[in-house]
């Protein structure tokens, strides 16, 4: 409808990529580049994994050279080769993944390369932590400039990247991703920011998978699919329905194929456990056939009651008893034999090994079965591998490629692939989607949907309130460790979980 | 408000406490072993012992603080021995064939062979991306085996170098020994720039996250070439001290210093796999090192346990830092836990 979304331009662009090109080797990553920022406003850049978003963010940010096309800032072309010239250009890029110096204080790691100067070409520590001190109070966070990077929170890295980006001043913001691993609350004062940025004339290309962050804040949409440009329109002349038909390419009416739950017998009980500073006195249980959800905001011990319960961390108090059985304290092993399998929250780190192939990923956590007389046999292996990639229709060349080759949501089958050959009684899963974009989202939710109707019980963490009030059968909430609230599925909306997930900070929640 | 700047202010004292406390344990354990072996042997507290000590010490202090530069940006120079060796003997033979070449030359000439080899060492681990491990290690032989050659027999001895230049290794300034006074200047050049300048954090940027290094702009591979290019330079000058120390130079100098050097570093602080790490706790690596080798000298204990503790010592400062950054991401883990409430 609003296919000539330039008739609407204000003027010259800031930026504007323009049909470019993007090849490694026989993979094209980006066919038709094209995207225009206006000055004051957010533009949301949506497609699945795999469109070619994040070539176009590395274009802008001077790490790729585009093969053709032309990129130009207010109307004068320009050419970036490299991240400096990106920089001085005025592009600043909040990646995805945060890049972060573990060994460095957070406020090094905001003005690498930029640190304030005094005379002699010195450093000026004090102007570089105070710079950094009120990045921050702009931002509305506590966080110590001159403390160390290593140890900090995935949202708390989320923060310094986005400091990064805002210390250089500069007048197009490139976020990519920048909400995935923040909370609501962050998100809210996040969105504040772009407000006052767009404000101040800057131009923000927006980056996420949650359309409902999309539409809260840009103004503008660009859709891309298979490395091309699809479609650019006004936030407001285009719908949720529209945005994910040309995403995908085909209709999906329904992103939580959520079936009603058929409950068995307790596969899980947790009774009084508790973590020394971290866990006070968890109980609750999960059954065959339904999906309990953990809510709450990061930090609320949601990923670290996963932990306790497969034996990662130790309890300091508490029973953990699954089928019947109670588990040892501290032996993931044995939690692995019991049955449980852990679906970690950071795939990349925990849940993979990046540059293995998908066939060796699949089966590692199944090596005991696969082998004969200590020996792996690799066509067992391979045998496997096939089975559980045909079963959660993994895309993907040669079952030997190394799993790092894999866009988001494939790499995530995988490391499912990998639990449920052990054929497990409960799947304790943390965050399945984070990350995943819209199309293979539905297909993980469908997949889930799957397994607890062939009696597997699921706990699953997640920090997607859609996802969690969508897929969920209960909804345990946590706050500081504790279980605030049991909600059913019938009484759990937005506004139920978010008040139990921020205790007496009701404004904040709304 | 009040509440978060008191909190930061004890995060902060809490950090540099961490820090500084490496520093303060060698400074604890070298006092220890220092007091330890003269109650043993009243004759390791005159001022001629405690002087050899230093004079000792400063040369792998030096060596040390090369080391480090290049440790911190998660490589490592295995060659600086060899190049202790080459450098020692190129000075001493430019002396005993040209007699009345001035000291300052002599320096010259040492420093320039070290920077040489560091340069291809820099040019090929940087431009070349060779493992700095292999290209060290590798350099570390061809120079030996160079040095070899060049010798072929001829032994430096000491009536062939200026009295001037010997002076410098066993001269002292009230009291101290000339080595020392140069390695503390070295160590505190370096200290400085590599706290105090841009291209200094760049090396640890480096060494931190390439990935993230690369992302900032920051000029990975000129800063890792400059990194061995001083290495080896201060490499160079160690050889020609080496020289002005023992005024003797076989094919046997400075060998095995490269291992001795990546001990005093590591037992300093300095993190194996790049980072962090500071060229003082290298300094007071290297000094604790020696101290501990004079120290079994002075008891009469074999010179077989010499390598032995040092390598005791070594696990030991590895698995401290293991021990200690465990508890520190847990310490962080948990006081995040309590404290955030957003």
């Amino acid at each position: 409808m609003s296919e000539g979304s330039k008739e609407d331009s204000k003027g010259v662009p800031r930026l504007t990529l323009d049909q470019a090109v993007k090849a490694f080797g026989a993979v094209q990553a980006l066919a038709d580049g094209s995207i225009a920022l206006f000055g004051g406003e957010a533009h949301a850049l949506v497609g699945e994994n795999g469109a070619g978003k994040s070539t176009l963010v590395k274009i802008l940010a001077g790490v790729y050279q585009p093969d053709s096309g032309t990129l130009a800032i207010d109307g004068q072309p320009v050419i970036l080769n490299g991240p400096n010239a990106a920089r001085e250009a005025g592009i600043s890029i909040i990646y995805q993944e945060p890049t972060l110096f573990p060994d460095l204080t957070v406020a090094e790691n905001i003005f690498m390369g930029r640190q304030p100067l005094r005379a002699g070409r010195r450093i000026d520590r004090p102007a570089m932590n105070r710079s950094a001190g009120e990045i921050f109070t702009r931002l509305g966070v506590a966080l110590d400039p001159q403390r160390q990077a290593r140890g900090l929170s995935v949202a708390d890295q989320q923060i310094v990247e986005i400091a990064k980006a805002l210390s250089s001043n500069s007048n197009v913001l490139v976020m990519d991703e920048p909400t995935a691993a923040l909370t609501t609350v962050e998100v809210e004062r996040l969105f504040e920011v772009i407000r006052a940025l767009r404000r101040e004339g800057a131009a923000v290309l927006f980056i996420s998978h949650r359309l409902e962050e999309v539409f809260a804040i840009c103004q503008r949409v660009t859709i891309m699919r298979d490395g091309r440009f699809v479609r650019s329109a006004l936030a407001r002349d285009i719908t949720v329905d529209e945005i994910i038909r040309s995403m995908v390419g085909r209709d999906l009416d329904v992103l939580f194929p959520k079936t009603p739950a058929v409950v068995g017998e307790v596969v899980l009980q947790v009774d009084h456990l508790s973590r020394e500073g971290v866990l006070r006195d968890i109980s609750f249980s999960v059954r065959r056939g339904e999906i309990v959800a953990l809510a709450g905001l990061v930090g609320a011990g949601r990923s670290e009651v996963a932990r306790a319960i497969f034996g990662i961390d130790r309890r300091s108090a508490g029973v953990v008893t699954v089928r019947g059985k109670v588990l040892p304290n501290g032996s993931p092993l044995a939690s692995m034999a019991a049955g449980v399998a852990l679906v970690p929250e950071d795939r990349r780190q925990q849940g993979l090994v990046m540059d293995l192939g998908i066939d060796r990923n699949v089966a590692l956590a199944s090596l005991g079965r696969l082998s004969r007389f200590g020996l792996i046999s690799r066509t067992r292996e391979r045998d496997l591998a096939a089975t559980w990639a045909s079963r959660l229709q993994l895309k993907f060349g040669r079952l030997k490629n190394a799993v790092s080759t894999l866009s988001g949501g494939n790499q995530q089958k995988v490391v499912l692939g990998k639990w449920l050959a052990r054929d497990p009684s409960l799947l304790i899963i943390d965050e399945p989607t984070r990350g995943i974009d819209v199309g293979t989202k539905a297909e993980v939710h469908r997949i889930l949907d799957g397994l607890v109707a062939d009696g597997l019980g699921v706990l699953m963490i997640s920090s997607e309130l859609p996802e969690v009030l969508g897929m969920a059968d209960r909804i345990l909430v946590m706050r500081e460790g504790r279980i605030t609230a049991e909600l059913s599925r019938e009484e759990a909306d937005e506004d139920s979980v978010m008040r139990a997930a921020t205790g007496q900070l009701k404004g904040a929640a709304a | 408000m009040t509440a978060l700047a008191v909190g930061r202010g004890q995060k902060l004292a809490r950090g540099s406490a961490l820090l500084r406390a490496r520093e303060v344990g060698i400074g604890v354990v070298l006092l220890a072993v220092f007091g330890v072996t003269t109650l043993h042997n009243h004759d390791f507290a005159t001022a001629n012992s405690v002087q050899q000590l230093l004079s000792g010490a400063a040369l792998i202090a030096m060596l040390g603080v090369g080391e480090t530069l290049v440790i911190v940006t998660r490589n490592v120079d295995l060659s600086v021995g060899s190049v202790v060796g080459l450098s020692a003997y190129v000075v001493g033979d430019l002396f005993s064939h040209h007699p009345g070449t001035p000291v300052i030359v002599g320096f010259i000439v040492g420093i320039a062979v070290g920077a040489v080899i560091g340069a291809v060492n820099g040019f090929v681990t940087a431009a070349l991306r060779v493992p700095s491990l292999v290209v060290t290690l590798a350099m570390l032989y061809i120079v030996r085996g160079l040095d070899g050659l060049l010798v072929n027999g001829h032994i430096i001895v000491s009536s062939s170098i200026p009295n001037a230049f010997v002076a410098i290794g066993f001269r002292t300034l009230v009291g101290v020994p000339w080595l020392a006074i140069i390695a503390a200047a070295v160590v505190a050049i370096a200290a400085y720039a590599m706290r105090s300048f841009r291209s200094g954090r760049d090396l640890y940027a480096i060494g931190s996250n390439p990935e993230a290094a690369a992302l900032a702009g920051v000029p990975a591979a000129r800063r890792v070439f400059t990194a061995f290019v001083l290495s080896g330079s201060l490499a160079g000058l160690a050889g020609a001290l080496f020289l002005a120390l023992h005024a003797e130079v076989d094919v046997t100098a400075g060998a095995g210093y490269e291992l001795l050097v990546v001990a005093a570093v590591v037992v300093g602080g300095v993190a194996i796999f790049g980072g962090s790490g500071t060229v003082v706790g290298a300094a007071l690596g290297a000094l604790l090192l020696n101290t501990i080798n004079q120290a079994l000298v002075a008891s009469r204990v074999s010179a077989f346990w010499n390598e032995a503790i040092a390598g005791a010592l070594l696990l030991l400062a590895i698995a401290f830092d293991r021990w200690l950054s465990l508890r520190i991401a847990r310490g962080l883990r948990s006081a995040e836990g309590a404290h955030r409430d957003l």
